[in-house]
């Protein structure tokens, strides 16, 4: 298997893969997980006419359907792990690939996000967690950081997120990650793991939402104001984010308030 | 000097300074605004000093819009693994089939629940996914034991809301799905099989009706869904209903719903009630039955006809047609169209047409002594079995009276009801809920109707029914 960094061309992923130009914001970080995922299905290779890519409502539901040329199944408001489920269920020989966000995997769908893990249906499941609802302006979601502000907490969030990598992994998950957009190379080995797993995997993806999350916490975020808005905030994942067997290593007065990034099995136990 | 490495920015897919990732992560400041506005009005970036890269990469890996091409000097890029075919392409051309049925021809002794299961195998479904509530959980057993010898996938989901996903899911996977629940459950699915109608999708879902609302009488029977099966999914388009009211009809018109759900690529409901479906009866199993197969020819136009009332062909995942399937409004391909009003308005003219102008196809009746009736009853399901029992005792007493029995509902066949009602001196409509169905043959009827209501959870006695033919007391 090739390394993740002998890298085809831009142009080249684009003509075998995507029908079409990307929908994003300025600087968004679907956009960056969707330049690692077909990076590392170009390396895997992931065969994408064998490959059915399921995905619910929201922005990152929109990086498989309308983008990826390979069959797509774009559901209902937080189904998509269900739909998926029945794909996979129905036709084993396809690969199953659910690529949608934290608001519709983990809000709405959080039910058939638990139940596929405890029953280790042998999909791909990869969260993009920008940390609300994008494409409806911004509102918190389960994976709002507390004291966040969104478009429905303008106090701050009251209330704790989801720690998505431990609660799929306490519902049974033989695999889960977590990976930030902030190191593109590294997310896309990430995504290639979790690819080559035979079960059940999970991903959490820490993207980025410049348009509503960036703009509502600019307080937040570390640089300056000559620097873009997504740079801001990939800065900010660089800075918060530690790889887990670093951060065994750390004092905990270092550990403390990061955000730990890499791969768990399930027999570990949780994180 | 060695030759540069070279860099390029597809300007019309770059999003510019808003975004700016490429040059704030260049350790070798490659990039700078462009001094000319793409088309769409940004300032796009430009890799204005390209000798300075130094091929690094981090550029075209962060870029969110695959839009920076790095091509080292001496160096060639990855390539990418072939793609296309061949593809698995089974019997494209679909249609009518006969093929045996499962069960060895015969007499067989058993429950309305159990002969749906039967009539679902035999019309060839091969995936269920369910749920289990009362009064349908004998479907969901009968299906997980007989599913798996016969190479088909039973599972049982968390809630309605997956069964009916997964069933949609295993539908476009190409194999014959189903599901079956009662009220409360089809409550849950309704937005999914708003989304079936929406992407066409053939599936079968049954409805053993209990009394409601709410959790209701869990083993009591009801015909309290009629309309919720018709209306209940929003945006208010056709779909197709059938009403048995013994067990070879949970039979025969299990197999119908999987033909007609496949000839016209929609959601049919088996709108079944608690009677039917805990009654044992004999029942005759045919030698074969007739099944309608999915035209899967492949052509990319999943999702549109040249004529206003037509079923586009329907390929399946892993046949080479990158099928694009949304709930969004979407064209002939399956792009999504979320602000073309031309294309929403056809897609929804569309939807009910194929139904509609189809309906000599669907409508299903069985008419009883109505020769010379100066009075019809009109019923359906469990309750046409005390109306047919009233009809006779009432004949027997000289009384000119007869019963259209309706065995399809949903597209509602108002030129049968009309063409037995019209003129008559009275339409009588018993049914278990509070006049759903009245409400339907009075449109259509163009005769007087009398709507007879029973909400008490038990099935409406027949000498109830005579009581009201001879003295007009209900």
């Amino acid at each position: 298997m090739a390394p993740a960094s002998a890298s085809p061309l831009a142009s080249d992923l684009r003509a075998a893969y995507l029908r079409q130009s990307t929908a994003f914001c300025p600087g968004c970080g679907h956009g960056i997980f969707m330049n690692a995922f077909l990076r590392a299905a170009a390396a895997l290779p992931l065969d994408f006419d064998r490959t059915v890519f399921v995905s619910g409502i929201g922005c990152g539901a929109w990086v498989p359907s309308p983008h990826f040329l390979a069959d797509t199944l774009h559901v209902t408001h937080g189904r998509a792990v269900a739909f998926a489920a029945g794909v996979q269920r129905a036709r084993p020989d396809l690969n199953v690939v659910v690529i949608s966000g934290d608001g519709d995997l983990a809000n709405i769908g959080g039910n058939h996000l638990i139940h596929a893990a405890r029953r280790q249906i042998p999909i791909k499941v990869f969260c993009l967690n920008n940390w609300l609802f994008g494409m409806t302006g911004g509102q918190v979601s389960a994976t709002t950081p507390r004291t966040a502000r969104t478009a429905t907490t303008p106090a701050g969030n009251p209330d704790p997120p989801f720690d998505l990598v431990r609660l799929v992994l306490g519902a049974g998950a033989p695999f889960a990650a977590r990976w930030p957009v902030s190191q593109p190379r590294q997310l896309a080995r990430g995504i290639l793991h979790a690819l080559q797993e035979p079960g059940f995997a999970f991903v959490e993806v820490l993207s980025i939402c410049p348009t509503h999350f960036g703009r509502a916490n600019e307080a937040l975020l570390p640089g300056e104001a000559a620097q873009s808005i997504p740079w801001r905030m990939l800065e900010w994942l660089r800075r918060n984010c530690v790889g887990r067997e670093r951060a065994a290593g750390l004092p905990p007065e270092e550990r403390a308030g990061k955000i730990l990034t890499g791969e768990w099995r399930g027999e570990e136990g949780w994180p | 000097m060695p030759k540069p490495h070279r860099v390029t920015i597809v300007e019309s897919l770059c999003k510019g300074q808003a975004c700016a990732l490429c040059a704030q992560v260049c350790p070798a400041s490659v990039f700078r605004p462009a001094d000319h506005p793409t088309p769409q009005g940004i300032m796009p970036m430009q890799a204005a000093y390209p000798e300075k890269c130094t091929a690094c990469h981090q550029c075209d890996q962060l870029c969110p819009d695959l839009a920076i091409d790095v091509i080292a000097e001496g160096a060639e890029p990855a390539p990418l693994p072939a793609r296309g075919g061949p593809f698995p392409r089974p019997n494209p051309m679909g249609g009518w089939v006969e093929r045996p049925a499962l069960l060895p021809a015969g007499s067989y002794f058993m429950s309305g629940n159990e002969a749906c299961a039967e009539g679902a195998l035999a019309a060839g479904c091969r995936f269920y996914a369910g749920y289990p509530i009362t009064p349908s959980s004998e479907i969901m057993v009968h299906m997980a034991h007989r599913l798996p010898a016969l190479g088909g996938t039973f599972t049982q989901m968390e809630d309605e809301l997956g069964s009916i996903a997964a069933v949609i899911g295993a539908s476009w996977g190409g194999v014959k799905a189903m599901t079956a629940t009662s009220g409360p459950g089809i409550s849950l699915m309704l937005e999914n099989i708003g989304y079936a109608i929406m992407t066409e999708t053939p599936c079968v879902i049954v409805d053993v009706q209990r009394a409601g609302p709410s959790t209701g009488q869990a083993s009591r029977p009801a015909q309290g869904d009629i309309m919720q099966a018709r209306w209940g999914a929003h945006g208010g388009v056709d779909l197709i209903a059938l009403a048995p009211w013994s067990v070879q009809e949970m039979y025969e018109l299990a197999i119908r719903a999987f033909n007609l759900s496949e000839r016209f690529r929609v959601p049919v409901f088996l709108l079944a009630d608690e009677i039917v479906s805990h009654l044992y009866e004999t029942i005759t199993i045919p030698p074969a039955v007739r099944t309608f197969e999915r035209v899967r020819l492949p052509q990319d136009m999943p999702f549109d006809t040249p004529e206003i009332d037509g079923v586009p062909p329907m390929p399946a995942f892993g046949e080479g047609a990158y099928l694009l399937v949304t709930g969004s409004t979407h064209d002939g391909r399956g792009y999504r169209r979320t602000t073309d009003a031309a294309v929403q308005d056809k897609l929804v003219r569309r939807l009910s047409a194929k139904i509609r102008h189809h309906q000599d196809e669907i409508d299903d009746w069985e008419a009883y002594m109505l020769e010379d009736a100066e009075r019809v009853l009109v019923a359906c399901g469990s309750t046409a079995r005390s109306a047919l029992w009233a009809v006779q005792a009432a004949r027997r007493q000289g009384q000119p009276i007869g019963l259209l029995r309706l065995r399809s509902l949903w597209p509602f066949p108002d030129t049968v009801v009309a063409a037995h009602c019209r003129g008559r001196g009275e339409i009588i409509v018993p049914e278990m809920n509070l006049g759903q169905l009245a409400g339907e043959v009075r449109r259509a009827a163009g005769a007087p109707v009398t709507s007879l209501t029973q909400v008490d959870g038990e099935p409406i006695d027949p000498r109830r029914i005579l009581a009201y033919l001879q003295e007009g007391r209900w």
